[in-house]
Formats: C-alpha cells, structure tokens, sequence
C-alpha cells in the first residue's frame, strides 16, 4: 500500500506515522523502545489482535493489514528509527520493496558463504569443572545443584544397565544418552512443570528430572501392563502426559512444527509457560526443521528448539550434513534469536536455557540454542560406531569430556558432595534400577488385608 | 519356506492363460543358495557396472555398508560419486533423484524404511509418477525407490506400515513386491532397466532368508518380466493370492491344506501395479474359491482390488464369496503377543481357506 507506491508515499506515510503515534496500531506499540522489551506484548494479546480490531473497520484490504504486521516485526530498530524521522535524505538512499526499506549500495558483494570466525560457544565450567574467571551464570543452590547432579548420575546408570539389558534379550531395543547427561538434566532444571516437551529421542533425561521413575522406564521398555502407552510403541519411545512430555515419535523433526503449533495454543491461552522441542545435528536437515522454525518466527510462538549437535547422525558426521557453521547461524535465517552453549557444562546450558525461557515467555519469541556435544555411545543397540569413527576419539570423549564428572567437580568444589555421597549414589541407583529392570514387583505384593 | 515350485506339466485345456515364461522358469533346477539380501547386493552390483548412469543415494547406504547391508562393498567398488550418503531428509533426496532422472540418469533411491518414505511421497507421486503423462511423453523418470516395506518384528506404528495399496493405486508409477532370492535378483534388475518410476518393496524379515537359485538366476542378463505373477504351487481347490513375506506364509498354510485333502494353488503375485489379472483370474476360473493375502491394512488394500476384478471379469466362476486376510485395522502395536495378533498368520490362512471349501462354517459378515 503506502511503501508500494513512492510518489505518494510521503503523504501517506506521513498519515500513517501520525496514525501509529497516536496509538492507532495499538497502544502498546512504541518503536522508538528497544525490541528486547516486552512493548510489544501486552497481557500475552498480540499487536496482530489488536490491529485486526482496528483495520477491519478501514477501507484497507488484507495486503495493507499483512503488511503492518510484517513491518512491526521484520524491521530492524535502525530502519524504524530512520522512517520516523525525516523522510527527504532516506528517500536517496533507500529502496522500498515489500518487506520493508532497504538502503542499495552499487558495490557488488556477496555475502561470504561462512564468516571468518565461527559463532563463539558460551560456557561456564573449564574441562575440569572450575569456574572460568568474570563468567555470566545464573547461581545455582546447593540444593538444586545436588539434584542436578544425581540426577545425571540415574541417567547414566539407567542408560548402562538398561543397554547390558538390550543385549541380555531382556528388551529389545535401546538407545543410551551418553555423553548428554548435561544437556539432558541442566535444560529440564531451567524449566518449570508447566512447559511442554517435545523430545527427538536422546532426551529421557527431561523425563528423569521431571519425576518418572526407573520403574516407569522400564515398563515402557518391557511394553507389559503398567507402561502408559499399554505397549504400543517400541522402547525407548516413553511419554507422560501428567509430565507434560508428549511421547516420542519415531520420524525425524516432524517434532518441531507440532512443537510450533503448541507454543502458538499456549500464546492463545495466555499461558505463562513455552514449549521446548529437541533435535540433533541430523535432524536439522529435515524440512519440517525449516518450516517449524520459520513458523515459530512468524507466529511469534513462545518455543525454544534446542538441538543438541553431538557430531554424529548414525554414521553421518555433521561434515557430510551440512556445510553452515553448524545450527547457531540458521537462527538468523528465520529471524530467530540464538545462541551456541558448551553441551557438556550443565552451569552453561542451565544458565542458557533460563534466559532463553524468559525470553520466550515474556517476549513471545522463539529461541534456537545449539548446544555443542559428543555422541558418547552408539546410535542404538542397532548400531556398533567402531565401524566408522575411532575408538580413541570416543574413549576421549567418555574420560576426557565426560559432563558428569565436570559437573561433579563444580558440586565438590563448593563442599556440596563428598566421595562417600558419590559411592552410596551410585549403588543405590544401581539397585534401584535392576530392580525396575527384573522386578521385586511391588505393584503385585499382595499386602496382609483384613477385609 | 523355499520357493520350491512343484509344476505338472498341464494339458492344453489353458493354452491362452498361462504364459510360457513362466514354465521355462520352474524347470530350473535349485542349485545354489543365496539370500535374499546377496540377491539384491549382487543385482544392484551388476546393474551399476553394466549401466555408468546407475547410481544409488540415500542414508547410511555408502560408509555404513547400508542399513540392512543391501548396498555392502558398493562403495569401495564404485566410489561416494556412485554411492551417495545422504543427509536425513528424504523429501530432498527423493526430489533430487528424481531430477537426476529427468536429466537422464538412473538413481536407485533407498528409504530406511517405506514408513520413512511418507516424507517423500509428494515427490514419488507428483514428481515421479505423473511426470511422464503431465509432459506427454517428453520427460520419462527411470528411477527406482526401493527399501524394507511392511512389518518387521517390533518396530512399532511407525516402522510397520505397509505401502503397496497406497502406491499401487497411483498411476504412472510400478509397484513390485519381491518375495524369494530370484524374485529380489529379477525383478530389481528389471526395475533399474525400466524407464518408468518403480517402487521396490523389500522386506527387513525376507533379507536373511535363503533360497535355491538356478544358475540362470545367477546370470547378469537374469530379468523377470514387470506385471507378471508366479503360480508358487499349482493347485486345484482353492486360489491363494499372496506378496512379500505372505508368500511364505500362504505356502505353509497350503502345506498343512493338503493334509486336509485341500488343494491350494498359490499365487506370487511379485508385481502389485500392474496387477497380474490374467494370471488370478486363469487361476480362480480353475480353482473356482479365492483368498487374497496380505498384511497391509484392510480397507482399500490390495485384496479388495483382487477382489474387484475378480468379481468383474470371473463372477460366474466363483462358488464361494472372496475373503481377505490382511493386518489388523490398527496402528502395529509394539508388545509381541499383540504384534502377533496384528499380522496374518498361517492359520489364518489355512481357517480361510477351509471356509472357501466349505469345510467349516463361514464367518458372518464383517461389521
């Protein structure tokens, strides 16, 4: 409408800038304010809804009403600024087309394919589990700190022994997390009950912290009678709907639309909560990858995608996947904003994904956070890795790199853990998980009863 | 069980019905034994050094050996130009090997699975299939999809559905469903030869299991002609038609038939688009009772479409109703004991066709 048609553009511009000023579009907007504030959101109602109320009663048809949306959010705060001010200079060295003002230049440059240097990664802990000094964290309690850490413990031992199970021919299909346990357990702390999961596979961890027990697990494993999903679906798919953690599904990324579509049901709600979804490195090349991020963005849908690069699609190294600096950089593509996080320190990806569900909550915007790993073990029991990567880089990676010791060093270091707590720890849930795994079946213990 | 084939010579009361290919084919004596994957391994082997044009693409198939294994030793032998690893995006390496074969060249394009193919199957259909007719000739597709199909052994929803009827019903695509080592060999030769869009369903449980092939199989021109079935087991009383993995089955049931003084003749249908109408019809007007196996859902499967013709071109002949067995009408649940009751067993087979023969009281229409 108004930017399409540059004679008259003046006129009308100057109409519609008088129009916005005076709150027309909605009173919450303010462009002049920094997009980080919530301005634009008020009481969790879109400018959109409000816009529709006002526009429909105009003589504008639905191009002109599309064409504000889109200008309120795809228009950087420069451009915003440099539209609202004068007009006369811009119109030299701007170019309208739809989408918004762009300046030209007559120097012909492309775009380098990568930049010189790849996208910083955030991180908080050293290899050793020592904080990196004047480092940015969100503090984490002794309490909170301790849970964290036992919980990455029952994970790792839950994934060995049900694994040994896999091979025993007590269940028939597994796939561990190892190597994830950070990533796994600090990302569920960082939530609350309320926000929704929407896991790939390599995520039960977000399950374990939530609550489901060693028992629930192995139910769905074994697919016998108490398993929620009444054995439907092969192991490993787990899914509780009292957790808010929808159950796993076996095609790659379909995830990520649903999750898009979740997050938008909650937006409308006016619920004070966001949607998480997991993905790996390998399931980024999947449409659905593109259409649920570039759906996010433009629904303005409360949704962190959080995809957990451990270098590995079964066989596939991220070399042979894609040739972006990994998955950060595609953020900006959709207009999304992201960051890249260390994997393997529970401190960073806590931290990370704290901010990122503020943002979202509060700001009503999807985040993508990378978050750079090793695929310790192998794909599933179906694979066996030594048959195309080297044993000496994955023992690196299980000893050297290992997220659960790193973090244990932290919790020690602040007198939070002791040797002694470790051992009873360890062998506690070790019990605990062969128990879930051959049964003292305490759901069929027939108590004494006198009636 | 082996796809023995025990053929009498018949009289010339059929002349017209039964084609001579096939005869030829049953007089092959089974020498050696080769497993259903070595079949497809060595066709794919011998297709990609006859034809410089042939290439194969999709995931896990070059480092990995193949996620089945089908595609062993091709890298080494053929090189990653021949032999291409994919990203997991099946919508994208369909389309892209379906533009190859516009260009002209001959892509074998593998899923993981048939499930995993739904991502693609815009591609296979408004790509592939309608390509050649929405042209009028100009663009042909020579490409051939291929991978497991159907159920393995809990694997759930996801990776147990069977295609056939789904892709069987678009034109301008192929549809073959291989069930022995001559059959894999033959008809995977042919698709790769074929000029047109072929869908290959294999079967993940057939891979391992061996059968007797002639040396005539072994020969590198081996070809089976696309649209014609197998007679597995000639017969007289009653006509079962079968595909993949039912195959097997339906040659069990007819075991334990003829201790029941039951006749059964069993059909491999090998090819589901083009159906082989001449051949179950020839063998229904004989038989004059027909079961149709398969272990796809039931409604709109390929049994209804056996049926059909059936009932359009040999009613008259018919002297009991058609049934169908087919998987139950449910996503495949996970839990062994009701996997089993989700896929058609032998049994099932051998209560069907004791009712086609009136042995034993037939069942009330289904709801």
């Amino acid at each position: 409408m108004a930017n399409w048609v540059r004679i008259s553009s003046r006129s009308i511009g100057n109409h519609i800038r008088k129009r916005m000023n005076q709150g027309f579009i909605g009173s919450a907007v303010d462009i002049n304010k920094s997009s980080g504030s919530s301005s634009a959101l008020h009481g969790g109602r879109t400018v959109c809804d409000r816009n529709r109320r006002y526009l429909n009663s105009l003589p504008w048809n639905r191009a002109t009403l599309f064409w504000f949306q889109r200008f309120k959010s795809t228009v950087a705060e420069k451009q915003q600024d440099s539209f609202l001010s004068s007009d006369t200079d811009d119109d030299q060295l701007s170019l309208d087309f739809p989408g918004g003002k762009v300046s030209y230049t007559s120097d012909m440059n492309f775009i380098s394919e990568s930049s010189q240097t790849r996208v910083p990664c955030y991180r908080v802990l050293d290899d050793d589990g020592e904080l990196i000094k004047d480092t940015d964290f969100q503090q984490v309690s002794k309490e909170a700190a301790v849970k964290m850490y036992s919980k990455m413990v029952n994970l790792q031992i839950m994934d060995t022994i049900f694994y040994e199970a896999q091979r025993q021919g007590r269940i028939s299909f597994y796939l561990t997390s190892a190597g994830e346990e950070a990533i796994n357990i600090a990302s569920a702390a960082a939530l609350t009950e309320q926000d929704i999961i929407l896991p790939q596979y390599r995520e039960p961890g977000v399950l374990l912290w939530r609550g489901f027990t060693l028992q629930e697990f192995a139910d769905q494993c074994f697919g016998n009678k108490a398993d929620y999903g009444k054995g439907r679906q092969m192991p490993i798919h787990y899914g509780s709907k009292k957790h808010n953690f929808f159950t796993i599904s076996s095609p790659i990324a379909t995830q990520l639309p649903q999750a898009a579509g979740i997050a938008y049901s909650l937006k409308m709600d006016n619920k004070k909560a966001c949607v998480v979804s997991y993905i790996g490195d390998g399931g980024t090349s999947e449409g659905d990858f593109h259409a649920g991020l570039n759906f996010a963005a433009v629904m303005e849908a409360p949704v962190i995608f959080f995809c957990r690069n451990n270098g590995w699609a079964i066989s596939t190294n991220v070399w042979e996947q894609f040739r972006s600096d990994g998955i950060v950089v595609k953020g900006r593509a959709y207009g999304i904003r992201s960051i890249r996080v260390d994997g393997n320190d529970a401190l960073a990806v806590y931290t990370a994904v704290s901010a990122a569900r503020e943002m979202a909550v509060n700001e009503q915007r999807p985040i993508l956070i990378e978050a750079l790993t090793y695929r310790v073990g192998h794909h599933s029991t179906s694979d066996d890795s030594t048959k195309y990567r080297q044993s000496d880089e994955i023992v690196y990676w299980k000893n050297a790199r290992n997220p659960v010791n790193r973090f244990r060093n932290w919790v020690q270091s602040n007198g939070w853990w002791s040797d002694q707590q470790e051992t009873q720890l360890r062998s506690s849930v070790r019990k605990q998980v062969i128990i879930s795994l051959i049964g003292l079946d305490i759901h069929n213990l027939h108590f004494f009863s006198d009636t | 069980m082996l796809g023995v084939v025990r053929q009498k010579m018949l009289g010339q009361s059929f002349p017209k019905i039964r084609p001579a290919v096939s005869v030829l084919r049953s007089y092959s004596s089974a020498a050696k034994q080769m497993t259903v994957r070595e079949a497809l391994n060595s066709a794919l082997d011998e297709e990609m050094s006859a034809d410089p044009k042939v290439f194969l693409m999709g995931e896990e198939v070059g480092e990995y050996q193949g996620a089945y294994k089908i595609s062993k030793g091709l890298l080494e032998k053929y090189g990653p130009e021949r032999v291409r690893d994919t990203p997991i995006t099946e919508a994208v390496f369909a389309g892209i090997g379906v533009g190859t074969a516009y260009y002209g060249l001959k892509p074998v394009v593998e899923f993981m699975t048939f499930n995993f193919s739904m991502q693609a199957i815009d591609h296979i259909i408004n790509s592939a299939a309608k390509s050649n007719y929405m042209s009028a000739g100009q663009m042909s597709v020579p490409i051939v999809f291929r991978g497991p199909n159907g159920a393995a052994a809990g694997v759930g929803a996801q990776h147990s559905q069977c295609y056939a009827a789904w892709y069987a019903s678009c034109p301008g695509l192929k549809v073959l469903t291989p069930y022995s080592s001559e059959d894999a060999r033959g008809m995977l030769k042919a698709a790769i030869r074929d000029p047109d869009p072929v869908v290959f369903l294999e079967n993940e449980l057939l891979y391992g299991e061996p059968f007797p092939v002639s040396d005539e199989v072994l020969d590198s021109s081996f070809c089976l002609p696309i649209g014609k079935a197998k007679i597995e087991r000639v017969g007289r009383d009653v006509t079962i038609t079968a595909f993949s993995k039912m195959v097997g089955h339906a040659l069990k049931a007819a075991e334990i038939l003829e201790k029941d003084g039951i006749d059964a003749e069993v059909i491999n249908l090998r090819s589901i688009r083009p159906l082989d109408r001449s051949a179950i019809n020839a063998s229904v007007r004989k038989t004059n009772r027909l079961i149709t196996v398969e272990e796809g859902f039931p409604q709109h499967g390929v049994g209804a479409e056996i049926c059909a013709s059936v009932v359009e071109e040999s009613f008259a002949y018919l002297d009991a109703p058609v049934e169908r067995i087919a998987g139950a009408d449910i996503p495949m649940p996970y839990a062994a004991n009701l996997e089993r009751m989700a896929v058609p067993q032998v049994e099932d087979i051998v209560r069907a066709a004791k009712r086609a023969c009136y042995r034993s009281v037939p069942l009330a229409a289904a709801a």
